[in-house]
């Protein structure tokens, strides 16, 4: 679903990506673990193209969206995305939040995405707050809003940036509740992660990233109780879970 | 404080009120709309919009306005193949001068708006102008607003120095009351007064319409 060839990143001199090959597969659920400035939410952001590959190519459903002539407007729809700071517009209710692109974008009228906003509000468990404004909402429910949000434009993706980092320890729970639910339908997942025990219980595949390459990449098991590469495991030592 | 001129002279103080509400009404129409361009210039990725932007921004806020004002006022009419009255190049002055302040204050409300905000527009398929529409501007209009309240009460008060190049509004109108009766304090004072009810007024009105923008919150 998507690929990415020899994917090169540069922020001035420094050199982020070194050359990614990745191939997502319809279906999966891949986390990507590593140290920080391993290039991991770069990498991330360079998927629906929020930061510019300086090198490399990307295809999605079989259109290469690096080219300069792809208009990148029509993918991003199709690829939902979650930040870290959840980006909620702060201006809007959550049910606008939610129905904004919908109706902005793909033209479905008001009436219907707020069918659908409900319909999602219900999946990610604030079926009370279609009113409410982000600001009256605690971390956990902004981040299950701006999921709701993403999910609205129906994507074929879901492309997550580190979405419980900014968390209490105690609201974390509640949006990787709603991350299981929603690769157990089957959604496709990239996901940007610290929890490894989420990681380890949901992931088809983890790559591991250090340095801006792709150090080592397996199934869970092979990542957490038999990782390869020296730094895989020089990088698991130091963290707990 | 003998006040008989004022009754004497009303008529003077009214044209003049007139004149002035008239000059500042219209610098801060042209001023806003000059600074939106400016502002939009400066922030665009093309290299010499953005250089002309920061050029004029520069240039017109490091010169003394009395400078511009003379150079409009005696300079332009014999450069330029139109005719205007000198109400309108004291307007040309005014808004030029402020369109640069204006240019800042939106440019600085524009940036102020959180990277994530036109991030999560994009991120469901939102164009650039679209997310500048319905993300960032009405973000940016609530940051904006008290400076630029604040501005257009300062061209209230700025457009007082156009009298020194014979623009009959409030301030010259006080000087010619002056001259006719040699009497300086009574005359100006009453100025004075009438430019402060302006500007109270002014920044009441503008205190009212941010009450109610912040109501969203």
């Amino acid at each position: 679903m998507i690929k990415t060839i020899n994917m090169h990143k540069h922020f001035g001199n420094l050199h982020v990506l070194k050359g990614i090959n990745v191939h997502i597969k319809k279906g999966e659920v891949v986390v990507i673990i590593g140290p920080s400035g391993s290039g991991k939410s770069t990498f991330l952001r360079c998927l629906n193209l929020l930061e510019q590959p300086t090198d490399g190519e990307i295809i999605f459903e079989g259109i290469s969206i690096t080219d300069p002539k792809n208009n990148i407007n029509l993918q991003r729809q199709k690829m939902g995305m979650v930040f870290q700071q959840f980006n909620l517009f702060p201006h809007m209710d959550v049910t606008a939040n939610i129905t904004l692109g919908p109706i902005k974008v793909k033209k479905i009228s008001k009436g219907e995405s707020e069918i659908l906003a409900r319909k999602l509000l219900d999946r990610v468990g604030l079926p009370d707050k279609a009113k409410a404004y982000p600001k009256q909402l605690s971390g956990g429910q902004k981040q299950r809003v701006a999921i709701a949000r993403a999910l609205a434009m129906e994507p074929d993706v879901m492309l997550f940036d580190e979405p419980t980092s900014s968390l209490d320890p105690e609201m974390i729970g509640e949006v990787l509740d709603v991350m299981k639910d929603l690769a157990s339908k089957g959604m496709t997942m990239v996901i940007v992660s610290h929890e490894m025990g989420f990681a380890k219980e949901v992931a088809d595949r983890i790559l591991f990233m250090d340095n801006g390459i792709i150090e080592e990449e397996g199934s869970p098991k092979e990542i957490f109780n038999n990782p390869k590469s020296l730094r895989t495991q020089n990088f698991l030592s130091k963290i707990l879970y | 404080m003998d006040l008989e001129f004022l009754i004497k002279y009303k008529m003077f103080y009214i044209s003049g009120v007139k004149n002035t509400l008239l000059l500042a009404a219209f610098a801060v129409f042209f001023g806003v709309i000059l600074g939106i361009m400016l502002a939009l210039m400066k922030l665009s990725k093309n290299k010499i919009l953005k250089a002309l932007a920061i050029s004029y921004i520069e240039f017109l806020r490091g010169t003394p306005v009395i400078v511009q004002i003379y150079i409009i006022y005696y300079g332009l009419p014999n450069i330029v193949p139109f005719h205007l009255p000198d109400m309108a190049w004291g307007i040309v002055a005014l808004s030029l001068n402020s369109g640069a302040y204006v240019a800042e204050i939106i440019r600085a409300g524009i940036q102020a708006v959180d990277k994530g905000q036109m991030e999560a527009a994009r991120s469901i398929g939102m164009p650039h102008n679209m997310g500048m529409r319905y993300i960032i501007i009405p973000q940016a209009f609530k940051n904006i607003l008290p400076a630029l309240g604040n501005e257009f009460i300062v061209v209230v008060k700025e457009s007082a120095i156009v009298s020194v190049v014979g623009i009959t509004e409030l301030m010259y109108r006080a000087d010619t009351i002056r001259g006719i009766t040699y009497r300086a304090f009574a005359p100006l004072m009453v100025a004075a007064v009438i430019y402060f009810i302006i500007t109270f007024t002014l920044s009441r009105l503008l205190g009212i319409v941010e009450r109610r923008l912040s109501v969203g919150d």
